[in-house]
């Protein structure tokens, strides 16, 4: 369900993709779905950026990250910090998602798979470690506030599992 | 054409006053919604500084890390109000100003929020009857005539829904498991009882903002939230209190004593180097 369509210059496209999320550094902010708009004026670039939770630490980072990838490509640049419309998983690409599994991270469920999971207890996030399905939700809030916290009940791997946020 | 001195001095004379008048309601208006939104986040920023402090000394990791990432969830929904206000304020007061450098009778949080974290009975007993109103709260401001505050609510909703499913839990497994931690529970539910009501009450901010179409009339979400929390309560296997006999004035400033002391440790180093940034 994207509700809006991203404005993104195509020639600041391989630019942004080559900066990433400082907490899960093996995805791009473009993968993750935090850019919603980016577009050239007089040269300076205007960025619009939504943070994926409201404390997330990262967005200050992320900003500056920009900025430098873009003055390396000889660009000024103004970020902005946008609410509207909130971010949610849906946002992240096929791309993130298996960037995410290889990096040991859970890829976000559909909601009505997630509620059975952090609700019900229901097994079926699947092990990053061997891809079993015999896990168990250890807590519903892992190492940043956008995961929880799972345990493989066969090979007893520990790792988080990105929640679903719609 | 003559022209008249009088007239013309008359005619200035009504402008003026007429500026001066619409330029008092802005005020007045601005006013209103920075205090407005003030008494919002100030519920946060202390029931995110009071769960801060768990930081280290959660019962277990698991509760440690996520009673601090509600923590931050909240500091940084503070942070949307905060930026708001201060643009609100256009007197040059920064969030950090508005966050840290207010004086305790300035503070407007609900006295519920402030109540220290005596055990964790203590702790998750009021997260619950906090995020059961802060969630009814956030689904109404979501329909705010105020295009930032209903930005927040969207995005804040959808991190208090998981607080309040973590509390709730917490509530029913120590209402619903041993004696003592069921004693423990109903003890701390008695005991925080007294402060729900004033999530209630309306401040004069609260009533010209229900008026202007942006805030949220509080009075109205009274009833489902008793009836929700009894319906949980009694699924915890717990007693829901009858005392009728309720605290108030935190919305006023008027704070119970635990507040000074949680200010001292929260502006210690915005008053020790004073500029700091968040």
């Amino acid at each position: 369900m994207t509700t809006t369509e991203q404005d993104i210059d195509k020639k600041l496209i391989p630019i942004l993709e080559g900066v990433s999320d400082p907490e899960i550094p093996v995805l791009s902010i473009m993968d993750m779905g935090v850019v919603r708009s980016a577009v050239i004026k007089d040269n300076t670039v205007k960025v619009q950026i939504t943070p994926t939770y409201s404390g997330c630490p990262a967005m200050d980072v992320i900003g500056d990250d920009i900025k430098a990838a873009l003055k390396e490509a000889e660009y000024n640049s103004e970020i902005e910090l946008i609410l509207h419309p909130a971010w949610t998983t849906d946002w992240i690409t096929p791309r993130g998602r298996k960037a995410l599994e290889e990096y040991g991270i859970a890829a976000p469920l559909d909601a009505e798979a997630d509620k059975d999971v952090l609700l019900n207890g229901k097994r079926i996030v699947k092990c990053t470690n061997c891809g079993s399905q015999n896990t168990r939700l250890v807590s519903q809030f892992g190492s940043t506030a956008c995961k929880a916290q799972f345990q493989c009940e066969d090979c007893q791997e520990p790792f988080d599992y990105f929640k679903c946020l719609k | 054409m003559s022209i008249d001195r009088d007239e013309i001095e008359i005619s200035l004379k009504a402008r003026c006053e007429a500026i001066r008048k619409v330029s008092i309601e802005v005020n007045m208006k601005n006013e209103n919604l920075y205090n407005y939104i003030l008494g919002i986040a100030d519920n946060s920023l202390i029931l995110g500084q009071r769960m801060g402090e768990l930081c280290g000394h959660g019962p277990t990791l698991e509760t440690d890390i996520a009673c601090t990432n509600i923590s931050l969830d909240l500091f940084g929904q503070v942070r949307s109000y905060f930026q708001y206000a201060s643009k609100i304020a256009g007197d040059g007061r920064t969030e950090d100003d508005i966050a840290m450098l207010r004086k305790e009778r300035e503070y407007i949080n609900v006295l519920l929020v402030e109540q220290p974290n005596t055990d964790f009975a203590y702790t998750m007993a009021r997260q619950f009857l906090f995020d059961v109103y802060h969630l009814a709260f956030l689904v109404e401001l979501q329909k705010s005539a105020d295009l930032t505050l209903s930005a927040i609510a969207s995005k804040s909703i959808k991190e208090v829904s998981y607080h309040e499913r973590f509390s709730s839990d917490w509530v029913k497994r120590l209402g619903d498991g041993t004696e003592e931690s069921n004693t423990k529970m109903q003890e701390a539910i008695d005991a925080l009882w007294t402060y729900t009501d004033e999530l209630f009450h309306q401040t004069e901010a609260d009533k010209a903002m229900v008026a202007e179409g942006i805030g949220v009339d509080v009075t109205k979400l009274k009833d489902s939230y008793y009836r929700h929390v009894s319906e949980l309560l009694e699924e915890a296997t717990l007693q829901v209190p009858e005392s009728k006999y309720f605290q108030k004035g935190g919305k006023e400033g008027i704070h119970t004593e635990h507040l000074g002391y949680m200010l001292a440790e929260l502006q210690y180093m915005q008053r020790t180097y004073p500029n700091m940034e968040w």
